[in-house]
Parts: C-alpha cells; structure tokens; sequence
C-alpha cells in the first residue's frame, strides 16, 4: 500500500509537468499581445512596454521563460497578474469560495442522487423508477447554461425565494441555488449509476444467500446490497468532488459566483498568462490527489482490490 | 432486533423419524416470461424425514433447482409463480405462512447450499461476519460472541488456522474451502433440512469427495433431513437413501437408491444410467439419450419424454401417465418405488 502511494505520488511529477507545460504553451500562444491590449486605444509607450515585457519575462523565449516559471513554482511563487497582484493572492480569495460551493453542489448530489438513484433500483419498473429515469434523462440532455438561467430566473426572479445572483460568495443561503445546478448533471448520473448497480446487484448469487440465510429485507437492502452496489458510485463521487473543486465557468458565470471559475474565465479573457497557468496548475495538483484517494478509497470498500 | 424462539436441540428424532421433516404436495410453477408461461414444475410430490437423504436427479431445466427455491421461498416472484401445490413442514403448509414466519424458517430451520461458493459468498464481507450474521439476526448474539461461533463452525467444517482466517475475504480462500464455509453457514443453527443444490458441481474431483463426506457425516450427526439436488449419478450412489428423478418438472421416477441402479424403472432413468462412462466399455462409444430436453413453454403433450423415447406408443403421446406403484414379477409392491411410465413393467424387466 505504501509503495503504491509512493509510486503514484512519483507519477504526479511528469503529468504535472506535462499539464502545466501543455497549457504554459496554449496560453503564449495565444494571437495578440496582452500588453499592448492594456493600453486600450492608446499609444504605447514602447518603454513601458519594453519594461512591462521584461517584468512579465514576455520577451524570452518559451524554453527559457517555461523552466523559469515552474523554478518560481517550486519555490510557491505563483506569479503576478497584470494588474500587480500575487496570484496567490486571487487564489486565496477565489477558492475558499469554490470549495463552499463544491461541497455544497456535493452534498445535494449525494443526498438527491442518491436517494432517487435507490427510490429507481429497488422499485424497479415501477411509477418511481420511470418517473427518475426520465428526470434524469431530461437534466442530462439539458446544458448547464439553460437549467442555469432558467432556475436563476423562476426562483432568483418569479418565485423571488432567493436573489437571481449571488451577491455575497459567503452566504450559503445564496449559494444554494448556484449549488444546485452546479450539481445537476452530476446528481443525475449517480441517480442512474446508483439504479443500474442496484439492479445488477440485485440478481446476484450472494443477494439469494442472504436471503436463504433467514435475513430481514433491510439487512439485506443495507449490509448486503448496499455495501456492493455504492462501489461503483463512491468511485464516481470521488471523481467528481476533484472535478466540482476545479470551479465551474459556466455556474459561477451565471450566479456571478467569485470562484476560481470566475477568476480563470477573466483571465483566459484577458490573455493573462501567468494568472491562467497558476491556477491551472493548482486545479490540477488538486485533481491528482482527488483521484489518487479515489483509488485508495476503492480498496478500502472492495477488498478484493490490493495494490502492491 | 428481532427476537427469536430458542432454536430447538438437535434432539427428538424418535418423533420426526415416521412423521416427514417436509413434504411436496403437488406443487405446480410457472415463469411468465416475455414468450408465454413456461411451466418449470408440474406437480412435484416428494417428501424428507429427519435423518433421511433425498437425491434429486435431472438434466439442468428439469425442475430440481425450482423446486428447491420454492422450498426456501427465494423464488424471483416475479416472473415466478406457484400455481398450485403444497409444501408441508412438519405438517404446516409453508405457502400459506406470513412472510416473518417464513423467514425465521430459512436458514434456521431449513438451510440451503449453493452450487457457486465463489459469487454465493457475498464479495465485500468477511467470512466471519458472514457466519457470525447467522446468529446475530435468529439469536441476537452480540458481533463478539458470533465471531467466536464463527470460529467454532470454521473448525467443525474442518477449515485450518480458522481463528486466523476468520477475518479474510471469500475471495482469499480455495474453491473447496469456500463450499465449506457454505457448509458450514448452513449448519449454523442446526436446522432440521439442509437442501444442497449441486454443492460439488464447481469443485474439483478431489475435493468433492471430500466436500460430499463432510456433508454426509455432518447430517448424520446432526440427524438431520438432507435435499441433495445433482445431475450427477456418481455423486448420488454412496450418500442418498431415496433418490427422485426429475424431467421437464416432474418426478418421473422414485426409488431407494440401490434399486434405482440396479433395476430403474423408466426409460429416462434406464438411459442415465446407460450414458455413464464405465470402464468394461472402454474404446466403445458412450451411450446418449438421443434429442433435447423439452421446451418448457410447449412441454410435448402426453409423456413429457415420448419424443426421445425408444418405447414410445401412440399412448404415450395422448395420455400424461401417473407415478405408478412399482411391483416386483409376483406383484409384491416395492416400497417408496414409482414409475411415471405407461410401460414400466416392460421397462423394469426388459
């Protein structure tokens, strides 16, 4: 168990660099150039520029500026952004935020996916199980950015049972709503992996056992059932918080959420390089250590998995 | 937690002896599947005392395992369904019992073993939680106490190290040593029936002697009613007392073990017997009963085997025939025999 851990963590190193080499390069790439877009319809100062170049390390070249860059990164030096702030800094505003929201969207798709995924698998066939197979596939097949407006504007709007935007990232009232539909489409998917497992599970060899052993139904649904068909889903669930802390553009777009989505979108917008790869990377050492306990977490609820 | 009458000792067998432990009366189950009403079972009669081992025999699709299932009342209902019948024990109709009495019978008065140790064990679950599961649900035992049953029955099944290996995973033992925890799950509360559904037909030929004497010695000792569901002769001979032979759902012959070898009355039985390898045959081809088991969504009317039948008359094509009371040549009935064969007779001494 530990050598594995230590040979995942290794493995961390070269897709680390690999990603943040692979957006570095998107980022500089890009047409225009940032600063002179800072000047507007001014002229430039060539001086200024030059200056402003050469404090942003703009006029090396990639192979020298990108070892530079992860140099400073080792050293937990972020960058600045144009504007003279650390990156650090917007990341330490940003992302209390987005974990408020991503536990929250969390919480929901647990307790709702859930719950309509075990309503659907254990009345199978039945009214219930229709009725979540067609939600689900209505919120599956609806983009984010409709069910988004549309609950912002019936409950933020017509039915006013709370504000259309969030006007305060702290308050949880608030962020309920953007909570909700950040967690849609994933509530939806473990409504659906939760049923098929169920269903799976249901037929099996070990579930007529349990009940040729003179076992109460909930004893069975519970330590047997259960126990077997959340694997799958726990694995989903796992994936999916790594995901959720990665912000949401689209969500906190919408619900003017100050979160790293947020925060990324106006950077990529503003051709801010060290601002996007400085947050790319944290999302992404975010993301590595999400699905690595994903995986350590598989083995502990499916012992017939062992990682040597 | 449910609170539970207090299992009775292994005792009283006097009294169980003449009464039967369980009894099939008539039992009829269909499967409405998506092609019609495909009849599974069509009017099973058989019983079990304590003490006495009854083997059923039939190809896969005769009925056995149905039977059994219905037995435990772990039938998938739907698409299941017992259209008629009756199965006594100790002289109460289980069908009509509510299904918190029916439950408290499984596993604590009849058991059941599975043919698939390996996917009947539950994956996630130690062996010992498991084991001990039977005594914290019918006794209330605590988790401490049940884990030391555990232990105990892990030992009685004869499984080595069992303290160590009480706390590993179905997985982590071998293809013998799992049919004996099941062995042993069934024995648990020492019920009075144990039903066996083909316990040895995923083992090895080594170990499903072993398995099959542990089995054997184990219900003599506990004097208890054993249901032994097999398609395999060889297993049947040395341990069953009365054997049933089963085909397209019904029992179409019945007879002490050794009769049944040496005499069968009905020709399905007959050809059986004649496809088992032998060595004085060596280098000679192995007999086959010619044809296919029958469709059960259109049983053929009449004797249910009268197509693959080498004696088949117009008569076995119309009339189903009853289980016949078997007599010997001076017309002496031979006790706990029957032949569901118009032409037993001819078959018996031809």
């Amino acid at each position: 168990m530990g050598r594995y851990v230590a040979r995942r963590l290794l493995q961390m190193i070269p897709v680390f660099l690999g990603t943040t080499f692979l957006v570095f390069m998107m980022v500089y790439s890009l047409p225009g150039d940032p600063i002179k877009a800072m000047f507007g319809d001014h002229a430039a100062d060539p001086a200024t520029v030059a200056h402003l170049k050469h404090q942003y390390h703009l006029d090396m070249p990639w192979w020298q500026h990108y070892p530079l860059y992860v140099w400073q990164l080792l050293h937990g030096d972020l960058g600045q952004t144009f504007g003279g702030v650390d990156v650090s800094q917007v990341l330490s505003q940003a992302f209390p935020v987005t974990i408020r929201l991503a536990l929250l969207a969390f919480v929901i798709e647990i307790v709702v996916g859930l719950g309509l995924g075990l309503l659907a698998g254990l009345r199978r066939g039945k009214v219930a199980d229709k009725l979540v197979l067609v939600f689900t596939l209505l919120v599956i097949s609806v983009p984010v950015f409709v069910i988004g407006y549309i609950c912002s504007t019936v409950f933020g709007i017509t039915l006013a049972w709370t504000t259309p935007t969030v006007q305060d990232s702290n308050n949880l009232g608030q962020l309920l709503l953007p909570a909700f539909v950040l967690a849609s489409l994933s509530l939806a998917y473990v409504a659906r992996l939760t049923r098929t497992s169920l269903v799976e599970n249901v037929r099996a060899d070990y579930m007529r056992t349990a009940m040729a052993k003179g076992l109460p139904r909930r004893r069975i649904i519970v330590n047997h059932l259960l126990r077997n068909s959340l694997i799958p889903v726990v694995t989903f669930l796992g994936t999916d918080l790594g995901a959720l802390m990665g912000g949401a553009i689209v969500t906190e777009g919408i619900f003017n959420v100050q979160g790293v989505g947020n925060a990324l979108y106006r950077a990529i917008r503003a051709s801010e390089g060290p601002t996007v790869v400085g947050i790319v990377s944290v999302l992404v050492i975010v993301y590595l250590i999400s699905s690595l306990l994903v995986d350590l977490l598989y083995a502990v609820l499916d012992p017939r998995i062992r990682y040597a | 937690m449910t609170t539970i009458e207090k299992t009775n000792p292994a005792g009283n067998p006097a009294a169980a002896d003449t009464a039967p432990l369980l009894e099939v009366r008539d039992l009829h189950v269909e499967f409405v599947t998506r092609e019609g009403v495909a009849q599974a079972v069509n009017g099973v009669n058989y019983s079990v005392s304590a003490g006495e081992t009854l083997a059923v025999l039939g190809e896969s699709g005769s009925g056995k395992s149905v039977t059994a299932q219905t037995i435990m009342g772990i039938l998938d209902m739907p698409p299941g369904r017992i259209a008629k019948g009756e199965i006594l024990y100790r002289g109460e109709d289980m069908l009509k019992m509510s299904t918190e009495q029916r439950r408290r019978i499984r596993g604590q008065k009849i058991a059941m073993i599975f043919q698939d140790a390996l996917s009947s064990l539950n994956p996630v679950l130690t062996v010992g939680y498991q084991l001990g599961e039977m005594f914290r649900v019918h006794q209330g035992m605590s988790k401490k106490d049940a884990r030391a049953k555990a232990v105990e029955l892990m030992d009685r099944v004869r499984i080595p190290a069992a303290k160590e290996r009480v706390d590993q995973y179905p997985h982590q033992f071998s293809g013998g040593m799992r049919q004996r925890i099941m062995i042993a799950m069934a024995l648990a509360l020492e019920p009075d029936l144990i039903i066996a559904d083909e316990p040895t037909t995923a083992l090895d030929v080594t170990v499903q002697a072993q398995v099959m004497d542990l089995l054997a010695e184990l219900q003599r000792e506990y004097h208890m009613g054993l249901i032994l569901i097999t398609h395999d002769l060889g297993v049947v001979a040395d341990v069953a007392d009365k054997i049933a032979v089963m085909y397209a759902g019904r029992i179409v012959e019945t007879a002490p073990v050794h009769q049944l070898y040496k005499n069968p009355a009905h020709p399905y039985t007959k050809g059986l017997l004649q496809s088992i390898p032998r060595l004085d045959q060596k280098g000679q081809e192995l007999y086959a009963i010619k044809g296919l088991p029958p469709n059960l969504l259109r049983i053929p009317s009449g004797c249910a085997f009268n197509p693959r039948c080498e004696m088949a008359q117009d008569v076995c094509r119309t009339d189903v025939p009853a289980l016949h009371r078997v007599t010997d040549a001076d017309g002496a009935e031979l006790v706990g025999r029957g032949s569901a064969c118009h032409f037993w007779k001819e078959t018996l001494r031809g």
